[in-house]
């Protein structure tokens, strides 16, 4: 399974959604995960790829972790799963 | 309706051993957040807190009683001690039945817990302390407290985690108020930087790694801090019969519950709470010169908080002082109003208004005065302090100056 792959199913079930009901272009925010359930979120990707995730729920939008869409997760998940190789 | 009055107050907390060093660094503008130093704090990510650094409770207690308290009991029967003897009261006869102790705590004994859990689980040992029960349980400080003040009446501790404080205080004050004790001793502590509760925390997120910086731009989160602050509550009558010392009248308690999320707080609720502690005080919300914030340092609570005084005092919140000292000693979770009870005192009897530090960069949703980082010289005739907790549970208090 890709990282894609495996972040959209930890995203599908955080939102209680179906895997196809979850794009890359969708926000957390309208799949209806609120910011409880981003941390839950994130929570889970450091557990799924044994990563440690910059991210402060004070100020989301400074975090060196960019969460604005399923995409951007995407994209700094693999950022940091590289960087441990 | 009795009026109740504070006649004593003790504290330990990372500005201090006492109730003067604490607000000698509270006029300061001093923070007592360091470098955390326990077992395996290298393995957090979080490591800075309000330790109580210079308090050792082998210097308060022999071995025989040390066994039998975590260090939240420690803390409590330290500002326990301090608080009775200001106050000069002394529970015997009739008062001593009637007369209790409220406190609040979130965690209770979790050093306790703590070290019992690493000792079978991680040391693999099969056998731990007889007393690890009766020093762990929420209620030991309480109860610890009224036996060594003999105060035989209604006693209960209070855990509504970042309320607890105001919450017990709240109670006690309803029980002397209403006739049915004529004094209390009440308060709260905490004493959670342990390697788990820590690390409990970090998994929220909103633990700041630098600083606790409430109401600035730049906030990056809460700092924990450990504690204890107790008050000796009692009819006004009996005290000035006594020729006590009055610190300062409690007037008004309010409690509300949002009802909507688990850890997200509502202006809402925030704001009947206040409302609530006026109507209840009788007093116009004109008459409050300065509010106490709950003032965590995290974005959900500062702005939900400001949005909220705005929403009950309208124009007056223009004139209000409005202070988080848990810039300063962190944030004691159930022990935090009664540590944060201190500088409402303070802003009533001494007319000095605790600053807020750590603030570098003005937020526009938090657009009112905060007391940056300087002490101020004010007369304040009625101040107010807030708790919101985890939970959404609010319990606010006004106090008066007498």
């Amino acid at each position: 399974m890709s990282v894609e792959d495996k972040i959209i199913l930890i995203i599908a079930e955080q939102g209680l959604l179906d895997v196809t009901d979850v794009n890359l272009e969708a926000t957390l925010d309208e799949l209806g995960i609120d910011s409880l359930g981003v941390v839950e979120s994130i929570f889970a990707i450091e557990e799924e790829f044994d990563i440690e995730v910059p991210f402060n729920a004070n100020a989301p939008e400074k975090s060196d972790f960019d969460i604005s869409s399923v995409g951007s997760i995407v994209v700094a998940v693999e950022k940091l799963v590289a960087e441990q190789i | 309706m009795n009026r109740v009055v504070i006649t004593g107050a003790g504290t330990v907390n990372a500005l201090g051993g006492n109730v003067q060093q604490t607000l000698e660094a509270m006029r300061e503008g001093c923070s007592g957040i360091s470098q955390l130093e326990f077992r395996d704090v290298d393995r957090l990510s979080v490591k800075i807190g309000g330790q109580a650094r210079g308090f050792d409770g082998a210097r308060h207690f022999d071995s025989q009683k040390i066994v039998q308290y975590d260090r939240f009991t420690q803390l409590t029967l330290v500002a326990a001690r301090e608080a009775m003897e200001q106050s000069g009261l002394i529970f015997s006869g009739e008062l001593a039945e009637t007369a209790g102790v409220v406190l609040g705590t979130a965690a209770g004994g979790i050093n306790t817990w703590d070290d019992n859990f690493r000792s079978v689980y991680e040391d693999g040992k099969n056998r731990v302390h007889p007393l690890v029960v009766p020093k762990l349980m929420n209620n030991a400080a309480t109860s610890h407290v009224s036996m060594e003040f003999n105060l035989q009446g209604p006693s209960l501790t209070v855990s509504t985690a970042c309320a607890s404080s105001n919450h017990a205080i709240g109670l006690a004050f309803q029980m002397v108020r209403s006739g049915m004790t004529r004094a209390m001793i009440a308060g709260g502590s905490e004493s959670m930087l342990t390697f788990g509760g820590i690390k409990a925390w970090e998994g929220l997120r909103v633990m700041s790694k630098s600083a606790c910086r409430p109401f600035s731009a730049n906030r990056s989160g809460m700092v924990q801090g450990e504690g204890a602050g107790v008050f000796v509550l009692e009819t006004y009558v009996d005290a000035k019969v006594r020729g006590a010392d009055i610190l300062a009248e409690i007037v008004g308690f309010s409690m509300t519950s949002d009802a909507s999320h688990i850890v997200m707080p509502s202006k809402h609720g925030a704001a009947r709470a206040m409302r609530g502690a006026l109507l209840d005080a009788k007093m116009d919300m004109t008459d409050v010169g300065y509010i106490n914030a709950h003032g965590t340092g995290t974005s959900a609570n500062d702005k939900t908080e400001c949005a909220a005084i705005v929403d009950v005092f309208g124009a007056h919140s223009d004139k209000l002082m409005i202070s988080s000292t848990k810039s300063m000693h962190g944030h004691l979770i159930g022990g935090t109003g009664a540590v944060e009870l201190l500088a409402c005192v303070m802003a009533l009897r001494d007319g000095v208004i605790a600053p807020t530090i750590g603030h570098e960069i003005a937020d526009p949703d938090c657009a009112l005065d905060v007391v940056p980082n300087i002490a101020r010289n004010a007369k304040v005739k009625v101040v107010v302090s807030n708790a919101f907790a985890f939970g959404g549970m609010n319990a606010v208090l006004a106090l008066k100056r007498v």
